[in-house]
């Protein structure tokens, strides 16, 4: 056990609706610089403790911390405020409009001196540099950053997104199965564009289906059932059969034994 | 993925073919071809199409539905519909003019009353809209009707004339190498620059078009998908009080039969002949305005070749199917 502090974490959330317990009393950590995964079945509540964090719900019980400080996020614009993005598995883009557009949608830069500020004259041109030069950094090539988004493919599309969220998180990015929707090529894209954010410093919360390419990206994997956490796994401590029983109650799990306090490349 | 091709943000220099090709495809072309091509049928038909006075008549025929359609631009960018847009114009009419004749109220103020009207109704289209998600086709239809009544209920079935000159400044023209304008038609073109700076070069008019192409998306990154809505039939609402003026100016009547039949009609086709989406999130108020003309045009080359009113109704009514149907096949949704 290191001493590092969570950057966001949870501890015992309960959501009920009527008589579905959806969560459980689940708790959650996240460490700087780690792409943690969360996984489990359908109904283990991934998606509540997904939604719970990104202020889409309010838990009944229990409490969220970032940075050790207690949050109350009423809707997901307060979560982002406190700097934690949201990548959704269907492209929140919007397909007409260009990509500088879409990275500023909702953030839109306006011109300097008396254009910007009187007649709110939007600054295209430095909306396109700013653009082009983060997905530079992220080395995303696409042609134009005024070409319209639906012209993109749908690895691009969801790299608009990706990048988008990269941009403007402060603390940490969530990302919502965010290959469900693409094809083998474009989810390796993605993939790949995940690992970059997070190299750049930016921890990732990532929930996926998808074992393998959980067990390729991940620093540390949550492992949900019932609403709850059961176990938390690195790659490199369990197997993907293991990592598979444990989330379908074949091996019960004893949770303080299976609980990994840091991230493996940092105790490597 | 992991190369890094040409993602600077300036434009490379266009070669002549890409060009042509920008401009093949830039919004307001096809809705600029058929213009022309309309025109140059007309202009065959009838020696008098062309002719400097019957073009300058086209315009002022033009103001009042071109002025409509700036408001259902808006409104059918967010992907909605105003079927009220008429009707509302036509009580922003009666108001102005009924308060100015019969009422004894200043006429500066009686035509703010009359537009304030107009914008009471947007406020009330943009709060069952956006507010209750009511369905813009049927919120409209609705107030299509309520207006309709408080017309007729409010001038009682009267028409006021003999305006004060300030509603009727407007109408008044001037001359301009050759051509007569009436004061209505600089008023449109400013706000169709209005709109366009709007539209195109304000954060607003980026999230109108994210709230008509993706309103999920758009709420999800922050923008505030009521408000735009509402500030998008608020807007809506002035400029069919705007029309009201217009359409006073011109007609130099208060008529409470105004309005109601083919405005509605004509603002709607002008805006999807003008290549806006009915499905949001497409368009340009410059190709609404061509829109406009193309059915200013439609109107007075029927009259000018000696076709029947009822069959001018009949031609709006197929043109707009034909535009849509042309959106339908062409902005089909990708994703």
């Amino acid at each position: 056990m290191s001493g590092r502090q969570p950057i966001f974490e949870a501890h015992g959330l309960v959501k009920r609706y009527g008589q579905v317990v959806a969560l459980d009393g689940a708790d959650f950590d996240l460490f700087p610089d780690e792409i943690l995964a969360i996984i489990g079945d359908n109904g283990a509540g991934k998606s509540t403790l997904i939604k719970a964090l990104s202020g889409a719900l309010q838990p009944d019980e229990g409490e969220i911390r970032l940075d050790g400080k207690q949050v109350h996020f009423r809707s997901p614009r307060d979560a982002r405020r406190a700097g934690i993005e949201t990548v959704y598995q269907d492209l929140a883009v919007a397909p007409a409009l260009d990509i500088a557009s879409n990275i500023f949608l909702g953030r839109e830069a306006r011109r300097r001196g008396p254009l910007g500020l009187a007649l709110r004259i939007l600054d295209k041109r430095a909306m396109r540099r700013e653009a082009a030069r983060h997905f530079a950094d992220l080395k995303i090539g696409v042609q134009s950053m005024a070409q319209p988004v639906e012209n993109l493919s749908g690895g691009q599309r969801q790299g608009v997104a990706v990048a988008r969220a990269a941009k403007w998180a402060q603390r940490l990015a969530i990302m919502d199965e965010p290959t469900a929707a693409l094809g083998v090529k474009e989810t390796r894209q993605v993939l790949d564009l995940i690992r970059r954010v997070r190299d750049r410093g930016l921890p990732v919360i990532l929930i996926s289906h998808d074992m393998p390419h959980v067990f390729e990206l991940a620093d540390r994997i949550q492992i949900m059932r019932l609403g709850r956490r059961v176990a938390v796994v690195t790659p490199h401590t369990h197997t993907m059969p293991e990592a598979v029983a444990i989330m379908t109650g074949a091996t019960k799990s004893e949770l303080d034994r299976t609980l990994v306090r840091d991230t493996p490349r940092e105790s490597q | 993925m992991s190369t890094v091709d040409t993602t600077s943000a300036e434009q490379p220099r266009a070669t002549p073919l890409q060009l042509l090709r920008r401009i093949a495809t830039a919004p307001a072309v096809g809705p600029l071809i058929a213009l022309l091509l309309t025109m140059a049928f007309f202009s065959l038909k009838s020696d008098r199409f062309l002719q400097t006075q019957n073009l300058s008549l086209v315009l002022q025929q033009v103001m009042v539905v071109g002025v409509l359609a700036i408001g259902q631009t808006f409104v059918i960018l967010t992907a909605g519909i105003d079927l009220s847009c008429g009707t509302v114009m036509a009580f922003g009419q009666i108001v102005m003019t009924k308060l100015a004749v019969a009422s004894g109220v200043p006429p500066l103020q009686a035509l703010l009353l009359g537009i304030l009207a107009c914008v009471g109704f947007g406020m009330l289209n943009g709060s069952l809209v956006a507010g209750l998600r009511l369905p813009a086709f049927i919120v409209t239809l609705g107030t299509l009707n309520i207006a309709f009544a408080l017309t007729h209920i409010v001038s009682n079935d009267l028409t006021f004339s003999g305006l004060p000159s300030e509603l009727l400044f407007f109408g008044r023209t001037f001359t301009l190498g050759g051509a007569d304008f009436t004061y209505g038609v600089v008023m449109m073109l400013v706000l169709y620059a209005l709109a366009w700076f709007g539209l195109s070069q304000t954060a607003w008019g980026r999230h109108v078009y994210a709230v008509g192409d993706n309103p999920e998306a758009a709420r999800l990154t922050g923008i505030n998908t009521r408000r735009v809505l509402f500030s998008v039939y608020t807007l809506a609402g002035l400029t069919y009080g705007i029309a009201a003026l217009l359409l006073v100016g011109r007609t130099e009547l208060g008529d409470p039969n105004a309005g109601q039949t083919t405005e509605n009609l004509d603002a709607i086709t002008a805006v999807v002949l003008g290549g806006t989406s009915l499905f949001g999130g497409r368009g340009t108020v410059i190709g609404t305005l061509i829109g406009a003309v193309i059915v200013g045009v439609f109107r007075n080359g029927l009259t000018l070749i000696g076709v029947e009113v009822i069959y001018q109704y009949l031609v709006t009514g197929i043109l707009v199917i034909l535009a849509v149907a042309v959106d339908q096949l062409t902005h089909r949704r990708r994703l």
